[in-house]
């Protein structure tokens, strides 16, 4: 065909930008909550200062072990995960080809959780201590998180192995995600109901997903695991745009569907399960943070992909930070702040509709 | 003329049970082909066969002295353009939505040549006006447009297209196959078509093929197009007359006084 006499029209040209813009505020917004959320807590430190300290330029030698002992790899932890589930979530949407799946869909958070709890009951992992910071501790996180990332990987497994076998349809995982979560969820209340009171307390925080629990040792898998789960998103992008075309127009523009699918459901599946094993659950971003960006970008994936993950990392920074002051001196868990901030502004997202 | 695409005894199978059976057809570029034969009969299989979407038992399907089922999807897909019955809506704009087509020339990203191509499109089909507007807005036969817009940026060798006038109103099933009649014989392609309606595929078809159990049950021009063919195809009979220099069939047996 000769298809030569076009040119690349200016106001398709202006449409693109508007969405790279949104994607720029994103970025800002990032920064400006990555400071916040290393200048708020109980000892305050002006955010000029923050800078100052994360480029080595700063006085204060307490404010410079403050940052970078604690406060830095639990933000860096927040960008990580908030990116991690957002685009585990806008891939499985678009995998699935259901607008309220999420990492959790095919079960992963109760499969951790069951994980979680099979440590503390029957292998013995769970204390109760006695300290007001943290009056419940998991004795051994080593072994709490490898066990709950084992059941992860173990719903992930059944799912794969299940949908390879009925042939990679929607309806199938997500159905065998209902059955898999329910048949956890199940597992731990059997394990809660037989456990004593510190083990019951312990098995309960660790579903309370928190970024206070990252240290510097955890991050380095984070940071590979997420990143390069984001890079095949990105390099799929066109894949998941021509699936949500339809399984027949993706097919016939030379997608072969069926491995598109299992091998994104296994990269959303390892990240999720990289971050619930070591987090704990936290709902909510990957779910709503794609929708968000959907609203402001539209469907096509190679701007929602770099957009949810922004929006992830947002999501969860500014949670982390009000949660650190909403009720101070005590600090809540990340997971119970990601719904609380995020709920309005989606509902408030829903009523305005879509970015023209 | 040259023999552009030929089909050789085409099998389908699905588990156990036989769906296509020695299928063989060829058709001529700038040619349209209409598809024919009840619900069921396995029309939309055999267009699935061609693009190896669904995986023939034997056969071949020679288009250009390659045998398109020995390449590989992508490879099929710059050769043949697919449109489906049922397309999807998002939020997407119709030049992005029409844009995907470019999916098998794509490497990492679009490159001014693809932007360009479907601009081309858009003035060719005289949709210029529907560039930015958002496909989840838009209706069956601006719908349609865009998915026949998505497979002529794939420059297609062959197009395929599954009943491309089904839930169109009499307006749109006009303008969409005028547009494929045009486009066939401007860019010297060929489309394989599957419809419902005789009258539409006597006007807009060079070529006919009529499927009966699975098998083709007659193939050829106009003249293949008669009452008893029509009625052991689909157990109806017909009367076959001229409006205005125009051949049109009605369902209802001849009266005879």
């Amino acid at each position: 065909m000769h298809l030569n006499q076009g040119t690349v029209p200016e106001d398709y040209r202006a449409y693109l930008n508007r969405k790279v813009r949104w994607i720029l505020l994103g970025l800002i917004l990032a920064f400006v909550f990555f400071v916040l959320a290393i200048s708020v807590g109980a000892v305050a430190i002006p955010p000029l200062d923050v800078v100052q300290s994360l480029l080595r330029l700063s006085s204060s030698d307490t404010w410079d072990r403050i940052v970078w002992n604690v406060r830095l790899p639990q933000a860096i932890a927040a960008v990580v995960a908030g990116t991690g589930l957002a685009i585990a979530g806008v891939a499985m949407q678009s995998i699935l080809r259901n607008p309220i799946a999420s990492p959790f869909t095919l079960g992963i958070s109760s499969a951790g959780a069951f994980g979680a709890a099979v440590s503390v009951v029957v292998l013995g992992a769970g204390t109760m201590q006695s300290t007001v910071a943290s009056p419940v501790a998991i004795s051994n996180p080593y072994l709490t998180t490898a066990v709950a990332f084992i059941f992860c990987m173990i719903a992930t497994g059944i799912i794969l192995a299940i949908s390879h076998i009925k042939g990679a349809s929607p309806e199938v995982m997500v159905l065998t995600g209902v059955a898999l979560s329910s048949l956890f969820s199940a597992g731990v209340m059997f394990l809660q109901y037989f456990s004593n009171d510190a083990q019951l307390a312990a098995v309960i925080f660790w579903t309370f997903g928190d970024v206070g629990r990252a240290t510097w040792d955890m991050l380095p898998l984070m940071v590979i695991v997420v990143g390069a789960g984001t890079l095949y998103f990105i390099a799929n992008r066109w894949n998941y745009n021509a699936i949500d075309a339809g399984d027949e127009t993706a097919r016939g523009l030379g997608v072969n569907v069926t491995r598109v699918r299992l091998a994104g459901m296994t990269v959303a599946a390892v990240i999720s399960a990289v971050i619930v094993a070591l987090l704990g659950v936290i709902g909510f971003v990957g779910l709503v943070c794609p929708h968000m960006m959907r609203r402001l970008v539209g469907d096509d994936q190679r701007y929602l992909i770099p957009g949810s993950a922004i929006a992830g990392a947002v999501l969860l920074l500014a949670s982390d930070t009000v949660a650190r002051i909403i009720v101070a001196p005590y600090i809540l868990p990340v997971a119970v702040l990601t719904a609380f901030l995020g709920a309005p502004v989606f509902i408030y997202l829903l009523f305005r509709g879509y970015k023209r | 003329m040259t023999k552009m695409l030929t089909v050789n005894d085409l099998k389908f199978m699905y588990r156990n049970r036989d769906v296509l059976q020695q299928i063989g057809f060829s058709i001529e570029q700038g040619q349209v082909i209409a598809v024919l034969g009840p619900n069921g009969v396995g029309k939309t299989t055999l267009l699935k066969c061609l693009n190896r979407i669904l995986k023939p038992r034997e056969g071949t399907v020679m288009l250009d002295n390659e045998n398109l089922l020995d390449l590989d999807t992508m490879d099929i897909a710059r050769r043949v353009g697919y449109v489906p019955q049922r397309v999807e809506t998002g939020r997407l704009t119709a030049f992005d939505a029409v844009l995907l087509g470019r999916r098998p020339h794509i490497g990492w990203d679009v490159v001014p040549r693809d932007l360009a191509i479907v601009d081309a499109v858009f003035r060719k089909l005289g949709m210029e006006a529907l560039r930015l507007s958002y496909i989840d807005e838009m209706s069956g036969g601006e719908l349609q447009k865009v998915a026949i817009a998505r497979a002529l940026v794939q420059e297609p060798r062959v197009l395929l297209l599954d009943e491309p006038t089904s839930n169109l109103d009499m307006k749109n099933q006009v303008d969409i196959l005028t547009t494929i009649r045009e486009v066939v014989r401007d860019h010297g392609i060929a489309a394989i078509m599957t419809m419902h309606d005789l009258n539409q595929a006597l006007r807009f078809a060079d070529t006919f093929i009529f499927i009966k159990n699975g098998r083709v049950h007659i193939h050829g021009s106009q003249d293949i197009v008669t009452p008893s063919v029509i009625e052991d195809v689909y157990g109806l009979p017909v009367m076959i007359g001229e409006l205005g220099g125009v051949r049109c069939v009605i369902p209802g047996a001849c009266k005879t006084t």
